[in-house]
């Protein structure tokens, strides 16, 4: 792989704090290699502004590897930017060119109130998890881990949904701001297994109100959040939570 | 003075006495029990979640945004268990042995044998969690190896297992929250403990939104703020990965046990350049198929694939048949080093080795001709069917190399350097996870307790849930049951007065310095006089620099820091400028316990104690002894010394040849 450097234009968002009006501000920044990463590309930004007597530009970010679901950047108007299937901390300015302008911004949503610059508040999401996003069992109940086979393409699909590291870029992503995509990996990950059965229906009615309770939208299926996803959370998994909610719904006895 | 606790009686039998005899708290009197849990990584997680369970009040604080994002969730590989699902003759002795092998003889044989007995549990709780392990065909939990073991007995989720065992946690901790039994506080850090009558009664914390200070009371507080591998700069941690939790706790009379002990991780992406923030990890379970090598000529500058086999050093194979590409992780990295020091090195920067997967790829691939009964399929089609096999087993892995690369694994062997990834060390505790604080715990890595000078692939996830899930919820009990008798203590009280005015103080110098300098500056400056000098081979005369060098660093850091923003905001930079002042008190410490330590062992390589061969040499008549450091002031410490006895295992020097 050629490595080069570039110099570029970043239109990047400002907000002191959640009762300021924010705005863009434009920078910029050179000899930018292209095997660093976005973030470091903003280090050394936020290097330059320091040095300056400017103030840094905040943004959330932590294990660096993909993982976490810290960061959280709107990049050329795509949450966590123009590669597929990846988290901002692990785009990489191969991805740019010399010149380019690139727009940055936090993630919109009414659910995810802006704290400071390119930073939200996600703990929406904490709340819809406390709704029901687990399994009841208290620490020195369970029973041998192999007295209960499970079949290993539901094993696997429980897997592929529990893969949703909670960084909101489909929420970021929906034109409805909508958590379902979120919200339809967990119910899937706990539905597929065994384990989750006893409270497959409250769960499901109860993290839906909570999500209501958000403010975050309805889903109308345009499937931005799972072209977005980093991890590839299918899409499918909303079908799935419709028919569990659905399921739910007829037979509660609320 | 230092009194581990280590229950009497025969090593198998000391933690069910134990629990048998520990003192309990009924669970009226739980509700009155208030217990701060920092840090909600595996251990604190899982602590916060049990102990809301069993009824306690429990406050539990991060600084990330949300629990769920700890660094725990980045392990990959596997969590270690002695279920011998497998039949190939594991058993808790064995995981006991190996675990003490594997820490070069530098750990107490209690503490790890208690870990041992707990693993199988672990599991079963998991399952119960949900947590999506990896299954057979057949639907029964899967097992893969790892380094410095010959049984199969981790368990995994893909490259993702930290993840998955984390979310269950942080779901078990949510569902307390939900239910009342947990208070959570997260973009908030702890920036000082609280004593009162020589118990800890509570921290100062700092919300990260706001910057205002806070007090929070406990009848206990327990440390799962993991470990300090970030004084490094460059490691494998996360960004916000720190010590000021721990650091804090040291400095109100904590001793710090073994802090030297590092663990430099053998299978990392290398350095690219100067503005390198974090280095990656490619996961353990690689060297299960992967080949490590170099080649034969100095400074060969063709392509891995246009060098014939016959011209590469496939130099683990060859210094060390018997465990090969699996030998510990401290074994593996120091002769990565030593090659690369050799010049044998690879890519531009000369710092890498080549870990290839062609002939698993290849080996997979007869393996599926074989089962479709093509074994004579041209080479290319074996080719891509054991590339969908690798694929199956490690993509994640695969993919996470090319977005950093940019060259596909598939084709041409990944490039891997060791880097700084886990730390052995950390706060001294007794058998029931205590400081030397009364009241005052440390979970997880966070503590010294468990991997002696080397800890083992796949065993920090075990330690994390152990702690947290079946030790701290048992041990906790035999303190907290005489402090029933004690009303919570008002937060106005003059400790707690005292403990914020320190703490305001000490922010309103970071920001009143003014200096020119960032403190990312002065990280990486730290950084690299202690991966210079206390890094993977550590001497006496370096040692020696770096703690000028420190102290040095240290002075320009308090006359020269420059903190932009305000006190009373959301101000990373000003949360950083903490943590990296603690950092650099730390890394004297940490040359101080290497310089003190003259013998090699596990993942501290001196120089002046090695064979003939290169291989590290203890010392065990001069050091069998964890050195536990008291603080005294600055830049001054008093070291403790505990003995360890070996009752079962008898110390040999290592060997995996």
């Amino acid at each position: 792989m050629e490595h080069y450097n570039m110099n570029l234009n970043l239109k990047v968002w400002r907000q002191k704090n959640s009762n300021t009006k924010g705005e863009f501000k434009m920078y910029r920044v050179e000899n930018i290699s292209s095997e660093m990463s976005f973030l470091e590309m903003f280090d050394v930004l936020n290097e330059k502004l320091i040095a300056d007597g400017e103030e840094p530009i905040a943004f959330d970010h932590d294990c660096r590897e993909g993982i976490c679901g810290a960061c959280s950047m709107y990049i050329d108007g795509k949450p966590h930017g123009p590669w597929h299937a990846n988290t901002t901390c692990q785009l990489h300015m191969r991805a740019f060119k010399d010149g380019d302008t690139i727009v940055v911004e936090p993630w919109r949503a009414n659910a995810f109130p802006v704290i400071k610059d390119l930073v939200v508040d996600r703990t929406a999401f904490d709340r819809i998890i406390q709704a029901g996003g687990y399994i009841s069992v208290n620490t020195g109940n369970a029973v041998d881990g192999n007295s209960l086979p499970i079949n290993k393409d539901k094993a696997d699909a429980s897997f592929a949904a529990a893969m949703c590291i909670g960084c909101g870029a489909c929420v970021a992503a929906c034109k409805n701001s909508s958590a379902m995509l979120f919200l339809s990996a967990k119910v899937s990950h706990l539905a597929l297994l065994p384990q989750g059965e006893p409270e497959r229906h409250s769960r499901v009615l109860n993290m839906i109100d909570q999500m209501d309770k958000e403010g975050f939208g309805s889903c109308t299926n345009t499937g931005a959040c799972e072209a977005t996803c980093p991890k590839e959370i299918s899409i499918s998994n909303i079908a799935k939570l419709n028919q569990e909610y659905l399921c739910a719904s007829l037979t509660s006895e609320k | 003075m230092l009194n581990s606790k280590i229950p009497a009686g025969k090593l198998e039998e000391k933690w069910t006495d134990y629990k048998g005899h520990c003192k309990l708290v009924n669970p009226a009197n739980k509700r009155k029990l208030e217990v701060i849990v920092i840090g909600t990584g595996l251990a604190g997680a899982s602590a916060a979640a049990t102990l809301g369970e069993l009824g306690y009040k429990v406050k539990a604080f991060c600084f990330q945004d949300s629990p769920r994002r700890a660094h725990s969730i980045a392990a990959q590989g596997g969590i270690n268990a002695a279920k011998n699902y497998q039949n190939d003759g594991d058993s808790v002795f064995r995981l006991f042995y190996d675990t003490v092998k594997g820490g070069d003889y530098r750990s107490r044989e209690a503490n790890v044998h208690r870990l041992a007995e707990v693993s199988a549990n672990i599991i079963d709780q998991c399952v119960a969690q949900g947590v999506p392990f990896a299954r057979e065909y057949g639907g029964l939990l899967s097992n893969r190896s790892f380094g410095g073991v010959q049984v199969q007995r981790t368990f995994y989720a893909a490259g993702q297992t930290g993840q998955q065992l984390l979310i269950g946690a942080y779901q078990a901790l949510e569902r307390q929250v939900a239910l009342g039994n947990v208070k959570m506080y997260s973009r908030h850090e702890m920036l000082d403990v609280v004593i009162v009558d020589g118990k800890a009664r509570g921290i100062i914390a700092r919300d990260l939104v706001n910057g205002k200070l806070e007090r929070h009371f406990g009848h206990a507080v327990l440390l799962c703020s993991g470990g300090y591998g970030n004084v490094f700069y460059l490691s494998t941690n996360a960004m916000g990965s720190n010590v000021t939790a721990a650091w804090k706790a040291h400095k109100k009379g904590a001793f710090f046990g073994n802090p030297c002990f590092t663990q430099i991780h053998p299978t990392c992406i290398p350095v690219s350049g100067d503005h390198q923030s974090k280095l990656t990890l490619m996961s353990e379970s690689l060297r299960n198929d992967g080949r490590i090598w170099v080649p034969k000529k100095q400074n060969d500058t063709r392509k891995p694939n246009e060098i014939p086999a016959e011209e590469r050093d496939y130099y683990l194979e060859r210094r060390y048949p018997a465990f090969g590409n699996l030998v510990p992780r401290d074994v593996a990295s120091r002769a990565a080093k030593e090659r690369c020091d050799a010049g044998y090195g690879v890519g531009t920067s000369k710092q890498a080795v080549y870990l290839d997967f062609a002939s698993a790829i290849e080996r997979y691939g007869r393996i599926e001709a074989n089962k479709e009964g093509k074994e004579d399929a041209p080479i290319e089609q074996i080719i891509t069917w054991g590339k969908e096999v690798v694929k199956e087993k490690y993509g994640n892995l695969f993919d996470m190399y090319e977005k950093i690369t940019g060259e596909n694994p598939y084709e041409v062997p990944m490039r891997i350097y060791p880097a700084v990834h886990y730390t052995m060390g950390g706060l001294w505790v007794d058998y029931e996870l205590m400081t030397t604080v009364n009241g005052l715990y440390a979970l997880g890595e966070a503590n010294f307790s468990d991997h002696g000078a080397n800890r083992l692939g796949a065993s920090a996830l075990m330690q994390g849930l152990a702690d947290g899930y079946f030790v701290i919820p048992y041990t906790i009990g035999n303190f907290l049951a005489d402090e029933i008798y004690n009303k919570p203590i008002s937060t106005e009280h003059e400790a707690f007065a005292e403990a914020e005015k320190n703490v305001r103080e000490r922010i309103e110098k970071l920001m009143n310095i003014k200096g020119k300098t960032s403190v990312e500056s002065f990280h990486k400056k730290l950084g690299k006089i202690m991966w210079d000098k206390c890094g993977m081979a550590r001497n006496e005369q370096g040692l020696k620099e770096a703690i000028v060098e420190i102290q040095q660093l240290k002075k320009e850091f308090w006359n020269d820091l420059r903190v932009p923003g305000e006190i009373n905001e959301f101000n990373p930079e000003l949360d950083k400028a903490g943590r990296v002042a603690d950092f650099i008190e730390l890394g004297e410490l940490m040359c101080i316990d290497a310089l003190n330590r003259s013998e090699s062992c596990g993942g501290h390589f001196r120089e002046e104690s090695q064979t003939p061969e290169g291989e590290a040499m203890r010392n065990d008549d001069a050091f069998m002894y964890v050195s536990a450091w008291e603080y005294k002031g600055e830049s001054k410490w008093d070291m403790h010394k505990e003995d360890l006895q070996y009752e079962v295992i008898k110390p040999t020097q290592r060997n995996y040849k």
